[in-house]
Formats: C-alpha cells, sequence, structure tokens
C-alpha cells in the first residue's frame, strides 16, 4: 500500500466530518452543556440513566434483529440463541462478562457450522 | 493490580492519576472486546476502500463503535450524506443521557465545563461502564485525570486493532465478520447488565430490548429513541413506586 493510499482523498475524510463526526459529537456536547448544573444524586439523574440504559438496550436490540454487514449473513434463529445461551451463561456464572460473550459467539460460530 | 487506598499520597500528582487510569485498561476484559470490534472496523473500512487514515479519523474523532459501523455500512451501500448522517445521530442519541450521567461523577464545585470536553468526548458505553465500577475508588479531585487515562489507553488500543484489521481484511472470512459484529450487542448487554445494581437498571434494560421491535414498527426513524424514553421512563416509575413505597 502507497503512502497515498493510507492517506485517501480528503473528499471521503470530508464525508466523514459531515456524515459522521458532527452528527455523532452533538449529543455528547448537548450533553455537556445541559448536564454541566445537574447534582450527583438527583432525581433526574436517576431518570436519565434509566433512558440512556433504555436506548443502549435499543441499539442491542436493533444489531440482532436488523444485523449490518456480514451479520445479516446469520439466521435469525442463531443471532437470537447467541444472545439468550449467553444470557444464561452470564446469569449462571454470577454476571462474568467474559463467560457470556464466549458462550453467545460459541453457539453462533457452531451453529452456522451446523447448518452448514 | 489494585488501585491505591483514596488517601495515598500516589493521588497527589494528577500525572500519576492518568496513568493509573491508562494501566486500569488491563483491568478489563471489556478492553479486549474493544479491541476485537476496531479489528472488525478496520477490515470493514479496508473493504469499504476507505483508506487506513480514514479508519484512523474515524475512531479518533466519532469514538462510538456502532455510529462507525453504520457511518461505514450506509456510504459503503450507496447511501446519501445525509441519509447516513441520520443513521448515525439516532445511534447517537444515547451518547447524551451517558454524558450526563457520567460527568457529575467526575466534576468538583470549581470544576469548569470546559475542563470537561474531553472527558464528554471520550464517553462511550465501555468508558460509562467502567467509570462506575472505578471512580468510587478514585479521589474526587483526580477523577478527570484518571479518566483521561483510562479513555486514551482504550483509544490507542483501538487504533493499534484498526491498523491490524485493515491489513487482515483480505483473510477475513464471512463467518469471522459476523462473529465480531456480533461481539458488540453480546458486550454491550453483559456489561451493562453486570453494571445494574437496582431493580430500575435491569427494569430499564430489559423493557428497552422488549420495546425497540414494537417501536420500529411505527418506522419512524426515531425508534430506538421512543422506545428508550418509553422503556426509561417506566424503569424510572418503578424505582420512585418503591422509593414512596420504602
Amino acid at each position: 500500500m502507497s503512502f497515498a493510499q493510507a492517506i485517501g482523498d480528503w473528499h471521503a475524510l470530508a464525508v466523514l466530518f459531515v456524515a459522521g463526526v458532527v452528527p455523532n459529537q452533538i449529543w455528547r456536547m448537548l450533553g455537556l452543556w445541559f448536564g454541566g448544573g445537574i447534582d450527583e444524586g438527583s432525581e433526574l439523574l436517576v431518570w436519565v440513566r434509566a433512558v440512556a440504559t433504555a436506548i443502549l438496550a435499543g441499539v442491542i436490540a436493533q444489531i440482532v434483529v436488523q444485523p449490518p454487514g456480514a451479520l445479516a449473513s446469520v439466521p435469525d434463529v442463531l443471532r437470537y440463541g447467541a444472545v439468550g445461551a449467553g444470557l444464561v451463561v452470564f446469569l449462571l456464572t454470577r454476571r462474568s462478562i467474559f463467560a457470556g460473550v464466549v458462550t453467545g459467539e460459541v453457539f453462533m460460530l457452531a451453529g452456522k457450522w451446523w447448518l452448514g | 493490580m489494585a488501585l491505591p487506598p483514596l488517601d495515598s499520597p500516589q493521588w497527589n500528582s494528577p500525572w500519576r492519576a492518568f496513568a493509573w487510569g491508562l494501566r486500569s485498561i488491563t483491568q478489563t476484559i471489556l478492553t479486549i472486546v474493544l479491541f476485537v470490534t476496531y479489528l472488525g472496523i478496520g477490515a470493514l473500512a479496508h473493504d469499504t476502500h476507505f483508506s487506513l487514515l480514514w479508519a484512523l479519523c474515524s475512531t479518533l474523532f466519532v469514538w462510538a463503535g456502532p455510529a462507525q459501523v453504520i457511518l461505514i455500512t450506509t456510504l459503503g451501500s450507496g447511501a446519501t450524506i445525509i441519509q447516513s448522517a441520520i443513521a448515525v445521530t439516532v445511534s447517537a442519541i444515547r451518547l447524551f443521557p451517558m454524558v450526563v450521567s457520567v460527568l457529575p461523577l467526575m466534576r468538583t464545585p470549581t470544576t469548569k465545563r470546559r475542563e470537561l470536553i474531553f472527558a464528554a468526548h471520550l464517553t462511550a458505553v465501555t468508558l460509562w461502564v467502567e467509570c462506575h465500577r472505578f471512580l468510587p475508588q478514585v479521589p474526587r479531585e483526580r477523577r478527570i485525570a484518571f479518566v483521561h487515562g483510562l479513555g486514551c489507553g482504550l483509544v490507542s488500543v483501538c487504533l493499534v486493532a484498526n491498523i491490524v484489521g485493515y491489513f487482515l481484511a483480505a483473510n477475513l472470512t464471512q463467518t469471522l465478520g459476523a462473529a465480531i459484529l456480533m461481539l458488540t450487542p453480546l458486550s454491550f448487554l453483559f456489561s451493562t447488565a453486570r453494571n445494574s445494581r437496582e431493580v430500575a437498571d435491569v427494569v430499564a434494560l430489559v423493557l428497552g430490548i422488549v420495546l425497540y421491535p414494537l417501536a420500529a414498527k411505527m418506522n419512524s426513524g426515531l425508534d430506538i429513541l421512543v422506545s428508550g424514553v418509553v422503556a426509561g421512563t417506566i424503569a424510572y416509575g418503578v424505582h420512585w413506586w418503591r422509593e414512596v413505597r420504602a
């Protein structure tokens, strides 16, 4: 790979900022602006944290239900099964993230291999 | 590695606190998950014909895995800049409540807003989860320095992962690519679940997952926001009801 290839063209970098950096960063800066005056123990913060958790849950569900890229090649039942199997092991191992993630991945890969 | 006690002279220097933050990346399994996820993002960028510099800039300046995957896949599939920007911004809404809830953990009465800008930039799911775990063990006046160290460590790991993934891309099979993409929902789910101490946290997580497919049926483009606010508010109601009863 040449130096020019590694850099790429400036147009693509401009697109990165307009379509990626600004639409993403705006929420952090709004959070910085509005969150400046909120007290750590306030009830408002309890609600905000619950909404943050629920939105994150939505992002999780979106990736599993409407999978991006190569993940779309995995059948629905394997994606849902991977989350379910991972969750069972996560709970059985007293909340081990590692055990949960590995189980989910192994379930999906084994299923893919089984189905051919 | 255990962090020094709160009254240790180790915490006297902000640079030491930064170094402790940097070292703390070895204390979480999420560092490995991030490494593999960003390996995948590097490979995805390569396969979609973006330059290596482009991939590294996206990690440095976007610093949110799902947003980066969405940006690369939408642009790669021929979406317009506006369509990509909307998809990215909807996925990034979660960063707003995350920043609002994490910054009070590191603020002192004299902290100026501009001192928190970099910490706000570094805030993403991993930092959010780890702040709730590590910060109670860090003296309040050193927390910003600690978070800067932790965040810089995680970003560095991901930049290296991008480079490795970019050059490995040609050797990644579709199955391996799928396995890498599956890491994001699995690690997000279990790290958030481990952090859930109150009933309200569990309710928000479970309802947020269950309500999303229903909200997605409305096809408003704001599905995640709708299901998130509804599920989060119900979870808060559960918290409020338990407080009143107690």
